[in-house]
């Protein structure tokens, strides 16, 4: 498990970080995901610059109504967050699923949705709030959508000279993560490696008894996290179990499920249809 | 004095482990040293043609490389060490590197030789190698078929040997047997996934003509022998010194070529050279286990009295015969097929099946957990058919605990056992009524429960020797020490084991204090340096404990023998006169006026007054050969609550009772039964090896190959019952493999169970959730559950 020989730049800045940045080159942030391809050589860059201490990558700021967060952010600094934890309560209850306490420590939000593992924990949670990635190389700055970020297994929107600098959250849904608003995420594990077989997010408000958003979306279940238009169905109702149980059931509908050893399309597709179900019904409790 | 023997005391190996202070083999520096790499075959099965190395010799770093061309002629094959009698087996030559064919993904084809790791890696990617593909095949069964690819010329169809195993009259038993089931099982192929992977260090002194090999081992012995043979260096030139082992489940007793390799290549360039594992290819390279498809029949009465079982089994052997490998499904397998019961008929063919895979060897258990779990799934299916109660089943055939030495219809003789003791003392912790009551209500409320219940006995302390040689294993099954004791009365033990994570550096020190009345903190434990240490056969087979413990015992007892003769002297009494109390040999009355352990030791290492006839010195050696195997047994129960609709399975309960003997140590054997259990859980819910067709290993990291982690584990209950061996001094038997061999058809047949109203009668482990409710769907349509479901 040796990678090809590679010069290592520790950026000063982001301004030096994004002048490193070239063909063959590839940042690094925490290593979780990027080592492993390293020294199966499946990534075999020329010079890798490191992201991982950057302080203007790091934080979690207030914005207008939402938060911003440094892209090189740990999942444990999320996890510590107290901001963080009373707006979107969500983001806590995700990230303490991702692997164990070493990968928190190291592992960075950022480095997580920049290698858009199609079975990752964050992107679907990325995807319900509806969080905007501000991208940046030497050229300038852009912002995409989260919502149009994800393209493939492993494959963003992104630029190779292009850095993800920060997370943007919109206000969250009134009600501040309670009354009025709730969310949830319901997953089963893959035994190995703990990332998740299928994963479902889900956000709803509630105004009056009635369901006045309802967002889902899966990961784990196709080649990439996607939202299910399906859940809009439950805007304008009370969210009864049964209508939960049929947007669950049309939401995975005709979805090409991945398949291999873990876990066959038809499993997948049916946990897909049980995850959308408890978080949808999780969500509308923690929301009414 | 209290005695050390019974006492719970801390493992003094943990302190260094824990802390990052133990040396591996991978620690080893020497000056000069150079880093080998192997280069792996990535087809399972091809034609190999030119390898090219030209680039590879001149990339910076790089000191040598060798092929299979290089070595053939220098080098002999990797010897498979257990030729089982009776049953035409066929061993084709196993070359060090590959010659003209490879026969799985991770077969060595060249070694490169550099002056860093790095530099060694990298050489690989520069080696231009042509594969010609052949078809492959990697399942067991199918490899047997008309018109699968054959791996070997000298073995048409691929079936290395067929092993039969008989005894009564099966046929008569299934032909008048009112009650008969029948069953396919997949006994799933593991990964030892030893902590340490394997490595290898050679020092060739070219001026002495002497090789020192570092190595990860359970039996450096054994690879010295076997290093022997590969390298053509006579064995009273090779120094095997295995450090600090990291866990080895069977995976570090073959000898492989590797080890070899790093060796000739020290001896050709005269520079030491070490090699490592990495974990990819320590998967690929390093033996697996099991990996069998056994169709299976039990019958019997309909009041649960069982008549007979019959097996046919397929036992993948991988591309290449491994050192013991024909020994695992046949000796350790086959002759266990009573388990701890009165099975009068019984009938076995076993097939040893070549396939385009890693070659598979003894691993935790080997042999005797398929045993185990065939027969224990077959019982409860037996018990289902004739709806009896599975624990009624079992106490009806139960071995009577006044029937020992028992003989059982395999031929094999157990030396002791009360299996009822401990399905009682089972029983105790559990309240089995009261579940079954629970379980029906729970049915009744869309809940499913289920509850297996293991009873068992298995084969282990391997020797004695004679039974080696008759049963085809080509080395000794004794064991050895040498008890020194020094001038200042603290003792060292040389042992011909080598533990590797089972903790006999403090059991074995308890049970030298307790001989000599001293400290535990003055016996040092010596193990895994050939050049210290007498011949020994290894750490495997639960039999260090039965077997070099009480070569251990018996050399301090000569020793105190020793000492009682000096004391006589130095007291003027007789030996007679004598006795040992308190530390010290005194004579009968006059307790005061003694020698203790210390004043004889310094008397006899400087021997200024000795009775005629003694020799200076104080130590004694001893070659224990049993005259028996040991049988373990116990109860194991768990309980499970299976989700229909996920198919995951969450373990409520699991209680081990377990009875090896006395226990040296009771913290150290719990240790031993949570590891096994865990272990076999891992097993039963969630390792499996898999190949695609193209016989590439997909479950090639720890990122798909599950090995269970402690938060998906539940917690074990430990209990023992106490019935000592007759076969060795210390009355102990093995503990190191009963919980792997217990809980697997535990867990199984509790899901199994739970399952039960659903119409699911057998499902292939590892019961994934996946699988689980692949086999609810199919038994809802219809099925009897899920066979081979992903
Ligand atoms: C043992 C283990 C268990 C895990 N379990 C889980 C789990 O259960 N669930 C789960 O979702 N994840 C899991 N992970 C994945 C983990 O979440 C990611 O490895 C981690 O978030 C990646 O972040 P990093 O900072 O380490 O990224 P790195 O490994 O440093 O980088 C990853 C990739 O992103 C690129 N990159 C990094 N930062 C940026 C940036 N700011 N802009 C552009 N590109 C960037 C890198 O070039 C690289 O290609 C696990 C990982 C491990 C090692």
């Amino acid at each position: 498990m040796i990678p090809t020989s590679f010069d290592y730049v520790r950026a000063k800045s982001l301004k030096d970080a994004l002048k490193a940045m070239g063909k063959s080159t590839k940042v690094i942030a925490g290593g979780h995901s990027l080592l492993p391809l390293l020294r199966f050589r499946l990534a075999q860059p020329e010079t890798l610059v490191d992201i991982g201490q950057l302080r203007e990558l790091k934080g979690i700021k207030r914005a207008g109504g939402g938060v911003k967060i440094g892209a090189a952010t740990t999942y444990r600094e999320l996890l510590e967050s107290t901001e963080l934890k009373a707006l979107y309560p969500l983001i806590g209850e995700v990230t303490e699923h991702i692997g164990d306490l070493q990968v928190r420590n190291a592992g960075t939000i950022g480095g997580g949705l920049a290698h858009a593992d199609p079975a990752a924990d964050m992107p679907p949670v990325m995807l319900v709030l509806d969080a905007t990635f501000v991208l940046q190389s030497k050229g300038g700055k852009r912002s995409v959508a989260a919502r149009k970020f994800f393209k493939g297994p492993f494959t963003t929107a992104m630029k190779p000279t292009e850095l993800l600098t920060e997370i943007q959250l919109p206000a969250p849904a009134k009600g501040a993560g309670t009354g009025g608003a709730g969310g949830a995420y319901a997953s089963f594990e893959q035994a190995a490696s703990g990332y998740a077989l299928v994963g479902a997010a889900a956000l709803i408000t509630v105004a009056k008894g009635m369901i006045t958003r309802a967002d889902l979306a899966f990961t784990g279940l196709a080649d990439t996290p996607f939202l299910a238009p399906a859940a809009a169905k439950l805007v304008g109702t009370q969210g009864q179990a049964e209508l939960i149980a049929e947007v669950a059931a049309a939401s995975v509908a005709g979805v090409e499920a991945n398949d291999d050893i873990h876990a066959s399309a038809a499993y997948r597709t049916h946990l897909g249809m049980v995850a959308a179900r408890r978080a949808l019904a999780q969500a509308l409790s923690r929301a009414g | 004095m209290a005695t050390l023997f019974g006492s719970g005391i801390k493992r003094r190996e943990d302190p260094r482990l824990i802390t990052g202070r133990a040396t591996y083999t991978d620690d080893v520096k020497l000056p000069g040293l150079l880093h080998a790499a192997v280069l792996r075959s990535t087809y399972a099965h091809a034609k190999l043609g030119k390898v090219d190395v030209t680039k590879a010799k001149k990339a910076p770093g790089v000191v040598a490389v060798f092929t299979g061309a290089d070595v053939k002629d220098k080098l002999n094959t990797v010897p498979c060490a257990w030729n089982v009698p009776n049953c035409d087996l066929k061993v084709p030559p196993h070359p060090l590197l590959a010659i003209d064919r490879v026969r799985y993904v991770g077969d060595g084809v060249a070694l490169v030789v550099a002056e860093s790791r790095a530099a060694a890696r990298d050489a690989l990617d520069l080696i231009d190698v042509d594969y010609d593909a052949l078809d492959v095949v990697v399942d067991p069964e199918k490899a047997t078929q008309q018109g699968a690819p054959e791996l070997h010329p000298e073995v048409p169809g691929n079936v290395a040997f067929t092993w039969k195993v008989a005894g009564g009259d099966a046929a008569k038993a299934f032909a008048e047997a009112p009650v008969t089931v029948e069953q396919r099982i997949v006994q799933n192929r593991l990964l030892p996934t030893a902590m340490e992977p394997r490595a290898a260090c050679a020092s060739y002194n070219p001026g002495t003509g002497q090789l020192t090999l570092w190595i990860t081992s359970q039996n450096p012995h054994i690879h010295r022998f076997l290093l022997s043979v590969m390298t053509k260096l006579p064995e009273h030139r090779i120094r095997v010194i295995a450090p600090e082992v990291g866990g080895g489940f069977g995976s570090k007793i073959p000898g492989y070529a590797d080890e070899a390799l790093v060796s000739f290549a020290s001896m050709q360039l005269g520079r030491p050279v070490k090699w490592t594992e990495d974990r990819s290819e320590n998967y690929k390279a390093t033996i697996h286990g099991r990996d069998h498809v056994e169709y299976v029949a039990m019958c019997g009465t309909k009041d649960g009295q069982i008549t007979g079982l019959r097996t046919k089994v397929y036992a993948g052997l991988g591309g290449y015969a491994s050192t013991a490998a024909p020994g695992i499904p046949t000796i350790l397998h086959g002759l266990m097929y009573s388990g701890p019961y009165t099975i009068p008929n019984i009938e076995g063919t076993i097939y040893g099946v070549y396939t385009t895979t890693t070659p598979v060897d003894a691993y935790r258990g080997a042999g005797r957990p398929e045993a185990t779990f065939l027969l224990e799934r077959m019982i409860d299916l037996y018990a289902r058919k004739i709806g009896m109660d599975p624990v009624d089943v079992r106490r009806k055939n139960l071995i009577p605990k006044d029937k020992f030495p028992y003989t059982v219809a395999t031929g094999i003789t157990y030396d002791s056992g009360n299996y009822q003791g401990a399905l009682d003392k089972a029983l105790q912790m559990f309240d089995y009524k009261k579940f079954r009551a629970e379980q029906a209500k729970a049915r009744k409320a869309g809940r499913y429960l289920g509850v297996g219940v293991t009873t068992y006995c298995e084969i282990c302390g391997l020797g004695p020797s004679q039974v080696a040689g008759a049963v085809g294993f080509g080395g000794g099954l004794y064991d050895s020490a040498i008890v020194r004791v020094y001038p200042t009365g603290v003792v060292r033990a040389y042992i011909g084991g080598k533990p590797h994570g089972q903790g006999e550096e403090t059991t074995f020190a308890q049970i030298v204090a307790d001989e000599f009345g001293i400290p535990v903190e003055n016996v040092e434990v010596v193990a895994g340096d050939t050049e210290a240490t007498p011949q020994g056969w290894g750490t495997y087979g639960s039999r260090t404990t039965a077997v070099c413990g009480s070569a251990v015992k018996v050399a301090a007892q000569r020793v105190k023998d020793k000492a009682k003769k000096i004391a006589a002297h130095l007291l003027e009494a007789s030996e007679a006169d004598l006795e040992w109390q308190d530390g010290k040999f005194a004579v009968k009355g006059s307790p005061d006026k003694g020698k203790t352990f210390g004043e004889l030791a310094l008397m006899a290492n400087v021997a200024w007054n000795l009775p005629p006839g003694v020799e200076p010195g104080l130590e004694a050696t001893a070659f224990f050969d049993p005259s028996n195997f040991v049988y373990p047994f116990g109860t194991h129960i768990c309980t499970v609550d299976v989700d229909p609709e996920t198919g995951e399975v969450k373990i409520l309960r699991y209680i081990a009772v377990d009875d090896c003997g006395p226990q040296i140590n009771p913290m150290i054997v719990d240790g031993q039964v949570h590891g096994g259990v865990i272990q076999g859980l891992g097993e039963a819910l969630q390792e499996m090896v898999v190949y695609d067709e193209d016989g590439q290993l997909l479950t090639g990291t720890m990122m798909d190959y599950a090995v269970p982690k402690a938060s998906q584990m539940p917690k074990v209950e430990t209990a023992h019952t106490v019935t000592p061996s007759p076969v060795n001094p210390l009355g102990v038997k093995g503990v190191g493999e009963t919980g792997t061999i217990a809980s697997v058809p535990t867990l199984v047949n509790a899901v199994c169970d739970a399952l039960a109203p659903l119409g699911v009668s057998h499902i292939d482990k590892p019961l994934t959730p996946a699988r689980v409710w692949a086999a609810i769907q199919q038994a809802r349509a219809g099925g009897g559950g899920g066979g081979g479901a992903k």
